[in-house]
């Protein structure tokens, strides 16, 4: 495990770039296995780490299983629960989900599940956009403390955390460096 | 108009320094001017507008972003259009809407417009969009209420978001503003319009080109960064984007031109005209049109004109700026003065 320690805080490395395409397959090999035959099946990431992980998720299904799946984007901003009092508005950005949502077998994915407030927010969202016959829930980390009652289908690993520490993942997509989830002390 | 110190006082905000984080921001409670606004302030209005341009798209067209927000639609001075385009604006985002008319409103009884304003601020109104014929109206109440201020045109002074809502259909259509060739048709010394527009093109770095009769066309205009023809076949030649502003019947611009045929005859927008133009033109109006004076039918409603589109693109503007000012802030509470 590497550490840097800068002035006050710690950042430590839990999951490398390795780790983690081994636990995105093991996400994409469950949501395949969990969705035989099912034609119906959609992926929909969370603006902005969700996205990255969706697509990775979509080309690693057409790349092994030869499973060609919808993806969407939603930006979950206009469904939050903590706009008022903030200093800055959240910039918006376009939701972009190109399929009709009724009677999919829709897949949200992001990249960290924490209290569960943004997923509650993105099932708002997609119900806005019709009536999808199932919603289900793929994380790259469950860091529990929820507060809401919601769990995730897939789940890439559990990590354990004290409620004040940060968990960030860091995507090349994004610009960084190298793939790696980072927990802030 | 006010001197831009004065605009600045205004504007009453601490703009925030800019630093990496996805965070937007925007300066204070109000948008009064387009000339207060920064570059950083008007691609934030129009990337938010994208947003809500695909919610505008939807079957479903209610987001609830602004639930227990109040928004109040002040219009002094009559107006359809712009007043039903923020209400559904308002209403989509899920604020609760009153509109008050300048004819039915206590105003009419003599009531103070800061009076009219401190009291609708009582009754829990977050945000008050306001129209009114003196310029500086907007300015005048921003100062006194805690609620935010939206300027939808104060007399001959500034609309802000209709330049947005210009800026934004020009982007829709694929033109970059930098560079663009822009004629600008009309009475320009009283077009709001024209001069919310004139700040925001210029401040793009747009070429801006005036047209009308030297009796339309304020002294020393050249100061905002614009070029002036009293001839638009001239002005016309290559033109990119024709701004076309309303002859204002109401507003007795009838000693500014012998009459209304002459006006059409030399400043009225033709398809033989039009076709001086860059062949890929676009035609703007701000509405309502007077048909036949200055735009004809076949302008109005040929291949080149966006008209329909900014009328369509102005929910999704007001809809951002109303998004920007208020889901952030706390909700005003309804209730007096407590002794």
């Amino acid at each position: 495990m590497k550490k840097s320690v800068s002035v006050g805080t710690s950042e430590a490395v839990v999951m490398g770039r390795s780790a983690m395409c081994e636990a995105l397959d093991r996400i994409a090999d469950a949501i395949v296995e969990n969705h035989k035959d099912d034609a119906m099946m959609a992926l929909v990431g969370i603006r902005t780490g969700g996205i990255h992980l969706a697509r990775r998720l979509v080309s690693t299904m057409q790349e092994r299983f030869a499973r060609e799946v919808p993806i969407g984007t939603l930006d979950i901003n206009l469904y939050r629960d903590d706009l008022v009092g903030r200093a800055r508005q959240p910039v918006l950005r376009t939701t972009d989900i190109p399929f009709d949502v009724t009677d999919r077998n829709i897949v949200l994915v992001d990249d960290v599940l924490f209290t569960g407030r943004t997923i509650r927010a993105a099932m708002d969202g997609v119900m806005d956009l019709g009536r999808p016959a199932r919603i289900q829930l793929a994380i790259l980390v469950d860091r529990g403390h929820r507060e809401l009652p919601i769990a995730a289908d897939f789940v890439g690993r559990e990590l354990v955390t004290t409620e004040k520490q940060m968990v960030k993942v860091r995507l090349q997509e994004e610009g960084h460096l190298t793939d790696a989830v980072i927990i802030t002390s | 108009m006010p001197s831009s110190s004065r605009h600045k006082q205004a504007i009453r905000s601490t703009k925030a320094p800019l630093d990496s984080s996805q965070e937007g921001w925007i300066a204070g409670k109000d948008l009064l001017t387009i000339k207060a606004l920064d570059a950083r302030d008007i691609e934030l209005i129009i990337d938010t507008a994208t947003a809500f341009h695909e919610v505008a798209g939807r079957a479903m067209k209610k987001v609830p972003v602004l639930r227990g927000k109040t928004i109040a639609n002040l219009f002094i001075e009559p107006s359809t259009r712009t007043r039903t385009s923020f209400e559904l604006a308002a209403k989509r985002l899920s604020a609760d809407v009153v509109n008050l008319s300048g004819g039915s409103s206590s105003i009419m009884k003599g009531e103070s417009l800061v009076d009219t304003g401190r009291a609708l601020e009582c009754m829990g109104v977050d945000l008050v969009v306001i129209r009114h014929s003196a310029a500086g109206a907007a300015h005048t109440l921003a100062r006194t209420l805690k609620a935010g201020v939206v300027n939808a045109g104060d007399g001959a002074h500034e609309h802000p978001t209709q330049a947005l809502l210009d800026l934004f259909t020009i982007r829709a259509c694929g033109k970059n503003v930098a560079g663009l060739r822009v004629v600008m048709i009309g009475d320009i010394t009283r077009s709001r319009v024209a001069r919310s527009n004139i700040h925001l093109l210029t401040k793009l770095n747009a070429n801006v080109c005036v047209v009308g009769p030297p009796t339309m066309i304020p002294p020393h205009i050249e100061k905002l960064g614009v070029s002036v023809s009293y001839d638009l076949e001239s002005a016309l030649k290559g033109a990119e984007l024709v701004m076309i502003l309303r002859v204002q019947h109401e507003r007795e611009q009838r000693s500014l031109f012998p009459n209304v045929q002459e006006y059409a005859r030399f400043y009225g927008v033709t398809r033989e005209r039009l076709a001086l133009a860059s062949p890929d033109v676009l035609v703007l109006h701000p509405g309502p049109m007077n048909r036949g004076i200055e735009i004809a039918t076949e302008v109005a409603d040929g291949l080149s004109s966006v008209i329909l589109d900014q009328v369509a693109n102005g929910i999704a503007v007001r809809m951002a700026v109303l998004y920007l000012l208020v889901a952030t802030r706390e909700t005003t509470k309804g209730v007096g003065v407590t002794r």
